[in-house]
């Protein structure tokens, strides 16, 4: 990872590159390399206090101040747009206490802090995508208590985790989970991706570049290191399938990205377009060429 | 385009410049000054210190003045200055007995050495609205009588102890006790920590906690052994001098509750101790504090947890309202990724139960 | 002549100062049903928590003779395979269903939560096996999707025993099964499990204040009086011919009935 020696940027003087202390990225990192050593598993870290709300990225602004330095390119997404309120705000955040180039090309980027989405480009090697994450436990609505996820974790005993899914097929006749779906990292944890789209969960699986998560209010890191087998949770004869649209994107006409739905009048017309921003707008001035 | 998402970055600089405006309120009347925020709203300092972890008044004036009189915005931004701090070491356990104490009641017992000191409190008030105040009556100072501060103030909770009637302290477990602003909180907590997270925890929530255990939800029996608050040294080793100097003077408020406890038997029956310590003078949370900490020993003492506030995950977990406050607001959010997925499951849901019932009305007028 | 099931040797459980139970020794053969009976407090929950490896007791051991890796001691398995050995050659049936049942998830989902545990992943077979094991226990198969909530009592206790047995255990331990339920709906689970315990050729530890329960499914008896076996023998023997002062009172108390 570049440099990330500390200096004083004269218009923050008082606080140190990328905001955190050297001693409390040193800690951050030594998670992150416990976590990518034990791939999905959650382990806990001293997390800080952070200028932004917890809940609003917190966790992932940890781990991308831990990580990033000045030969740097960082892109923020929230719900896949490089232009909602919360990127915009953790975008100026890091251009002021890193110094570091931003983009909104994920192609360029090196660096992606990403809340609910994973980018439709396909990533490469060497490029980190770092995770918001608000509840770390993918046990935590089946079971309230810490010291009970902790055993069954431990323990692998993950019985309760499929008989949510029997009760959804029971009840619904599929699996009617959408989003945060779990999913069985590397043979040996079941993890949360954090709420993006279950139609984002294929792109998780061997992906060359690195997934951090980061889950500030919880104090938790976890990572699922390039190349690792990610299998979304399902049955022999309910197999794990993923949201399809019958209309494509109004605007760049995609009909292979994730679509937001936009009601466009008062008589609650509808239109689609992509909620990848970037993707939609590559493909648009490549239509133009 | 979505304009409410789209653009936000000048969106977010307008939003910005608006909250300067309207924090600074009408320009015809002076601005608050951070020394009147400190004497004059000495409480609200007290507070946001106390759940902001730091003290220092001065801070947590220009945190009330800057969050608008919003004290959990306050101590967020308190918090989250504190957090940046380099850590130079950590003083000695501060020692209460050698309190100057402005304030010192027990209501277990009518004379204790000392004596009851009623110093400023708001209990004997008439809760009548005091309109000289509106008129800006100016009052003249209180006389005071001289303060003996070369006198220790015994407490009663050690009284209570020489005689074995209260159980004694616990022993210093030996080595540092963890830091939950460094370390994460790990689940079963020793009895340190969860003291730690009370401290810094919302004084609401503790609030509401402690009171539900009078009304029959782990009722454990208090009595206030002992409230103080008042002035404690702060002494601190230097490394290159290896003996205690005294850095400073703090204000604190320290409530000893005091517990029946019906016995076991390994142990006769004797009382129990509640604690609760609160920077500055904050008896309600101090003694909320002491209630909450007190129900969460239950499995120590082999009580049953049947209560919200003996339940140590549960009290823990929730008791921080800078937390509790970032996660709450964070559905603001947008979360139009989410909720797009759930449309299209509850679209395709309905679709198959009309499908469904279609079927059924063919199948029967097939029939 | 094959291996004892299970083989508890000087179990000894205190609580603070009072004895729970002292000193229990004895050998459960396969296919063997045995009952531990005595009044209520007379350690013989106690005594059934420590078998399971649910309680560990302050002296003696408890071994157990596994399908697969010969015989080990309960209370020196790693937790690992403690629990793990409890969801697939174990069963326990609590006295409360609660306790046994998931009462958020539907009666299907109880059952097949064995078979998820252990690696079941079609949907259309667990479903199968499920509505199997309802039509086994007596329960309309239109109740599959309905969750214990809304099940009575003598139903709860017939899916909790469907749930444990799902798996094929080899070894159950019952906590009073028939404790508070009406004495028809009693008669009923009784008459079910005899018939399961048959077919199953279960070995099984059974806990209860009844005689009648005791009489009705045991092979052979325990009693127990303040934490100790005061009479042991087969069960017809020991309720026809009580030998010690204690069962005989036991046994004359239920006489009139």
């Amino acid at each position: 990872m570049p440099d990330t020696i500390s200096s004083n940027d004269p218009s923050d003087g008082a606080y140190n590159y990328a905001y955190l202390d050297e001693q409390t990225k040193r800690m951050i990192r030594r998670a992150i390399l416990k976590a990518v050593a034990v791939p999905g598993y959650q382990v806990p870290f001293g997390g800080r206090e952070m200028p932004l709300p917890y809940g609003w990225g917190t966790g992932g602004i940890q781990v991308t101040a831990a990580i990033i330095g000045r030969d740097d390119t960082l892109k923020v997404i929230d719900q896949g747009a490089d232009d909602t309120t919360n990127a915009v705000s953790i975008r100026r955040f890091f251009a002021r206490v890193a110094d570091v180039a931003t983009t909104t090309r994920t192609e360029e980027a090196t660096v992606i802090q990403t809340r609910h989405r994973v980018p439709e480009t396909p990533l490469k090697d060497g490029q980190i995508l770092v995770f918001q994450v608000p509840i770390p436990e993918p046990l935590r609505m089946l079971e309230p208590r810490e010291t009970e996820t902790r055993t069954l974790h431990a323990l692998s005993e993950y019985g309760v985790m499929q008989v949510s899914l029997y009760e959804s097929i029971a009840r619904h006749g599929r699996i009617a989970k959408t989003y945060n779906y779990p999913v069985l990292v590397n043979g040996r944890y079941i993890m949360s991706p954090s709420p993006i789209p279950k139609f984002d969960n294929p792109k998780l699986d061997r992906n060359p570049a690195l997934q951090l998560y980061g889950a500030g209010r919880e104090k938790r890191i976890y990572a699922v290191p390039p190349h690792t087998p990610v299998k979304s949770l399902d049955f022999d004869d309910h197999p794990f399938e993923i949201e399809r649209w019958t209309e494509c994107c109004a605007l760049c006409g995609s009909t292979q990205s994730f679509l937001d739905e936009m009601i466009v009048d008062d008589a609650g017309k509808r239109r689609f377009i992509c909620s990848d921003t970037d993707y939609c707008q590559e493909r648009q001035e490549e239509q133009r060429r | 385009m979505y304009v409410a998402v789209k653009g936000g970055e000048t969106a977010i600089a307008h939003s910005l410049e608006l909250l300067a405006d309207r924090r600074r309120g009408s320009r015809d009347l002076a601005e608050l000054t951070l020394d009147q925020i400190d004497q004059q709203l000495a409480l609200a300092v007290d507070r946001v210190m106390t759940e902001g972890s730091c003290y220092d008044r001065s801070l947590a004036a220009l945190a009330i003045k800057q969050a608008r009189g919003d004290l959990i915005e306050a101590i967020f931004l308190l918090r989250a200055y504190r957090t940046t701090l380099p850590r130079f070491g950590h003083s000695e356990p501060i020692d209460t007995s050698r309190m100057v104490a402005e304030r010192r009641i027990s209501s277990t017992f009518k004379d204790v050495p000392g004596g009851q000191v009623l110093g400023p409190t708001f209990d004997y008030t008439h809760r009548l609205l005091d309109f000289s105040l509106a008129a800006n009556g100016e009052r003249p100072a209180a006389p005071t009588a001289p303060v003996d501060a070369t006198r220790d103030l015994p407490r009663v909770g050690d009284i209570l102890e020489r005689e074995g009637m209260l159980e004694p302290p616990p022993a210093n477990v030996g080595g540092p006790t963890q830091d939950i602003t460094r370390d994460p909180l790990t689940l079963p907590a020793e009895r340190p920590v969860r003291l730690q997270n009370l401290a810094r925890g919302d004084e609401g929530f503790l609030l509401a906690l402690g009171y539900s255990t009078q009304r029959g939800y782990g009722n454990n029996h208090p009595f206030v052994g002992e409230i103080r608050f008042g002035a404690v040294p702060v002494s601190f080793v230097p490394e290159e001098l290896g003996f205690p100097i005294e850095i400073a003077e703090i204000d604190v408020t320290e409530c000893d509750m005091v517990n029946q406890f019906a016995g076991s038997h390994d142990v006769p029956p004797q009382f129990t101790r509640g604690y609760g310590l609160a920077f500055g003078h904050a008896e309600r949370k101090a003694m909320a504090m002491a209630l909450v900490d007190r129900a969460l020993r239950a499995e120590e003492l082999s009580e049953a947890v049947t209560s919200p506030a003996q339940d140590e995950e549960f009290v823990l977990a929730h008791s921080d309202n800078v937390e509790a406050s970032g996660f709450v607001q964070h559905l603001k959010l947008p979360h139009y990724v989410d909720f797009q997925s759930e449309l299209v499951i509850v679209r395709t849901l309905r679709a198959e139960v009309e499908a469904r019932r279609q079927q059924t009305a063919l199948d029967q007028a097939a029939e | 002549m094959t291996a004892p099931i299970l083989s508890a040797k000087g179990v000894t459980k205190r609580f603070g100062s009072r004895v729970a139970c002292r000193g229990v020794s004895f050998d459960l053969w396969p296919g063997e049903v045995l009952g531990i009976v005595g009044e209520s407090g007379s350690g013989k929950t106690t005594l059934l928590n420590c078998l399971a490896g649910r309680l560990i007791p302050d002296e003696g051991h408890v071994a157990y003779e596994t399908a697969s890796v010969g015989t080990v001691d309960v209370h020196q398995l790693s937790e690992a395979r403690r629990r793990l050995l409890a969801r697939t050659e174990w069963g326990f049936v609590h006295q409360d269903a609660r306790e046994g049942l998931r009462m958020g998830a539907s009666a299907g989902a109880n059952i097949g939560e064995r078979l998820m545990a252990i690696g079941a992943r079609h949907y259309g077979e667990i479903r199968g096996t499920a509505s199997d094991w309802l039509s086994r226990v007596e329960i309309d198969l239109d109740r599959l999707d309905d969750r214990p909530t809304a099940y009575s009592g003598g139903m709860r206790q017939r899916l909790q025993i469907a749930r444990n047995l799902v798996s094929e255990p080899r070894l159950v331990f019952m906590d009073e099964p028939t404790g508070g339920l009406d004495v028809s709906v009693q008669a009923r689970l009784l008459d079910l499990l005899r018939g399961l315990v048959d077919s199953f050729h279960l070995s099984a530890v059974l806990v209860t204040h009844d005689l009648g329960v005791a009489r009705l499914l045991t092979h052979r008896l325990m009693v127990m009086q303040g934490g100790e076996v005061v009479e042991a023998g087969l069960t017809d023997q020991v309720l026809d011919d009580p030998q010690h002062a204690y069962t005989q009172m036991l046994v004359a108390s239920i006489l009139p009935v």
